[in-house]
């Protein structure tokens, strides 16, 4: 148990270095979603005074759960992206090769993005902070975004290793990028539901990602409701079980077949 | 070199380019489909933004393909970039450097196949945009929007190509796309100018992208006019000026 836990903070603590070593793993957890933050409160902004909008100070404190979702979406996209190089060259076949469990092995990666989901989950509760976001929830508040987000990275992922042990391809994990966004905009993570266009209003009335989204942002607008704190936890274990499984799946077969 | 020779190099380049379409396929599409996909869903998000006195458009996908178009110029561009990076670094470049082609020929062989690829996602964004109720712009809103999304794709490439000789590695590639978004969606991407609110409508009203936009949109809302299509073509040429002088300072100062 101690030697798989140090294996998982071991691995964990790789992960978060190779990604803050490469800007192409960085950019799309940091940079892009900050940057689609800043110009979506400027473009949209006036949205607020749509009839049916929720009530809020303003666009950003609405819209910084969403920015938070869509970071730790792509954390879990990166991460298995870099699983995925780790396979083609060959450093995953040596840890296998070690003596060590080798579920261990993906939960070492999974701790490395739940980890950037931690510091996306700071950033953005900062740079909201300081573009005059306000907390209704205060402090308290805070980290139960920051605990909504860390579960969501861990769930969100285990898909990107499940498909990164699956194919064993970084192209293919890479070419999820673009779902990333097909699940956000079907959700409500950057506008009410009860606003958005048909069929998309409907989908995102019942995607998970829109309790998550809702979980996180419940602190900043308003209190959290015990409802609205079930239905995201419930919808992380779901997407969690779900992805968790398929990884081992992914992992049992490729151990199987040699790739 | 001749002239003649010249042309040909340019057209050998954009053969080349071309080539990767026809043996990569996918290679097209991550241009066509992130544009594609931030329209359809920008639309199904913020389509109810028409609802807003003083919004210019009651057809949110008309006011929004505009934009789509350019960053799908945009993506395309950044990918001749990272294309061109991918050679410095597998040293395909080294050896058109060594060949008597001037460096001006070498970088116009790249921008112009970005130029005419960039009409790939257009032609899928606009089929796309057509079947959703995208207004008809007219044979020369039409003509003024694929103008400028070739200037666009050109401008991108000369970007990509600037980033790509800087860093002589693929890991610069962010920085071609985060440098396009930017200056695209710092425009009325989302909205009228005057319903932007704080600094995006300071920034939106002195980018000149802004005036591209608003030549491009020309058609898909209101009416075609001289008067929108001037700053737009002004705009274009100065930042294709700006950013291919900057290119061409990278392909100078990159030495064999």
């Amino acid at each position: 148990m101690a030697t798989n836990l140090r294996v998982i903070a071991a691995l964990g603590a790789r992960s978060v270095k190779q990604t803050f070593r490469r800007p192409q793993l960085m950019a799309p957890i940091v940079v892009f979603p900050t940057l689609l933050l800043a110009i979506q409160v400027g473009g949209a902004g006036r949205g607020v005074d749509l009839p049916g909008f929720p009530p809020v100070d303003g666009f950003l404190d609405f819209i910084l759960a969403g920015a938070m979702i869509q970071s730790t979406l792509l954390a879990g996209n990166s991460g298995g992206i870099a699983l995925a190089v780790d396979i083609e060259m060959g450093f995953t076949d040596r840890l296998l090769a070690a003596p060590i469990s080798r579920f261990a092995i993906v939960l070492g990666r999974l701790a490395g993005t739940a980890a950037l989901g931690a510091l996306a989950a700071i950033w953005f509760i900062a740079i909201g902070l300081v573009f005059g976001a306000r907390i209704d929830e205060g402090v308290p508040g805070a980290l139960m975004m920051i605990v909504f987000v860390v579960l969501s990275a861990i769930a969100f992922g285990g898909l990107g290793a499940a498909v990164a042990l699956r194919t064993g391809r970084a192209s293919v994990v890479q070419g999820l990028f673009p779902l990333v966004f097909v699940i956000l905009f079907l959700s409500s993570a950057f506008f009410p539901a009860n606003l958005m266009l048909e069929p998309a209003a409907t989908v995102a009335r019942y995607n998970p990602l829109s309790f998550i989204v809702e979980g996180i942002r419940e602190p900043v607008i308003s209190s959290l409701s015990l409802e609205a704190f079930a239905k995201a936890l419930a919808s992380i274990a779901l997407v969690g079980v779900i992805s968790i499984g398929l990884s081992a799946m992914a992992l049992r077969r490729r151990l199987r077949t040699g790739g | 070199m001749d002239w003649h020779a010249n042309l040909r190099t340019v057209a050998a380049l954009t053969r080349r380019a071309a080539n990767e379409l026809l043996r990569v396929p996918g290679a097209a599409i991550p241009g066509v489909l992130a544009p594609t996909i931030f329209f359809l869903g920008l639309f199904a998000v913020f389509g109810n933004l028409t609802l807003l006195p003083g919004f210019t458009s009651s057809s949110y996908q008309s006011f929004l393909i505009p934009i789509s178009l350019l960053q799908g110029a945009g993506f395309t561009g950044a990918a001749t970039g990272v294309n061109l990076a991918r050679d410095i670094e597998e040293g395909w470049f080294d050896r058109l450097l060594l060949s008597p082609a001037p460096r001006p020929v070498l970088l116009a062989g790249l921008v112009l196949s970005a130029s005419l690829r960039s009409l790939i996602p257009a032609a899928v964004l606009l089929t796309v945009g057509f079947a959703l109720g995208v207004h008809w712009p007219g044979l020369d809103g039409l003509v003024i929007a694929l103008l400028i999304v070739m200037g666009m794709g050109t401008i991108a490439a000369c970007w990509g190509a600037t980033i790509a000789l800087r860093f002589r590695s693929q890991s610069g590639a962010p920085l071609m796309q985060a440098g396009m978004l930017l200056l695209i969606l710092t425009t009325t991407s989302y909205a009228p100018l005057a319903l932007l609110t704080g600094w995006l409508q300071t920034v939106a009203r002195y980018n000149p992208v802004t005036q591209i936009v608003e030549a491009a949109r020309q058609g898909f809302v209101g009416s075609v006019t001289w008067g929108d299509t001037w700053p737009g073509l002004l705009a274009l040429a100065g930042l294709l000026a700006l950013l291919s002088a900057l290119a061409l300072r990278g392909m100078r100062r990159t030495a064999i």
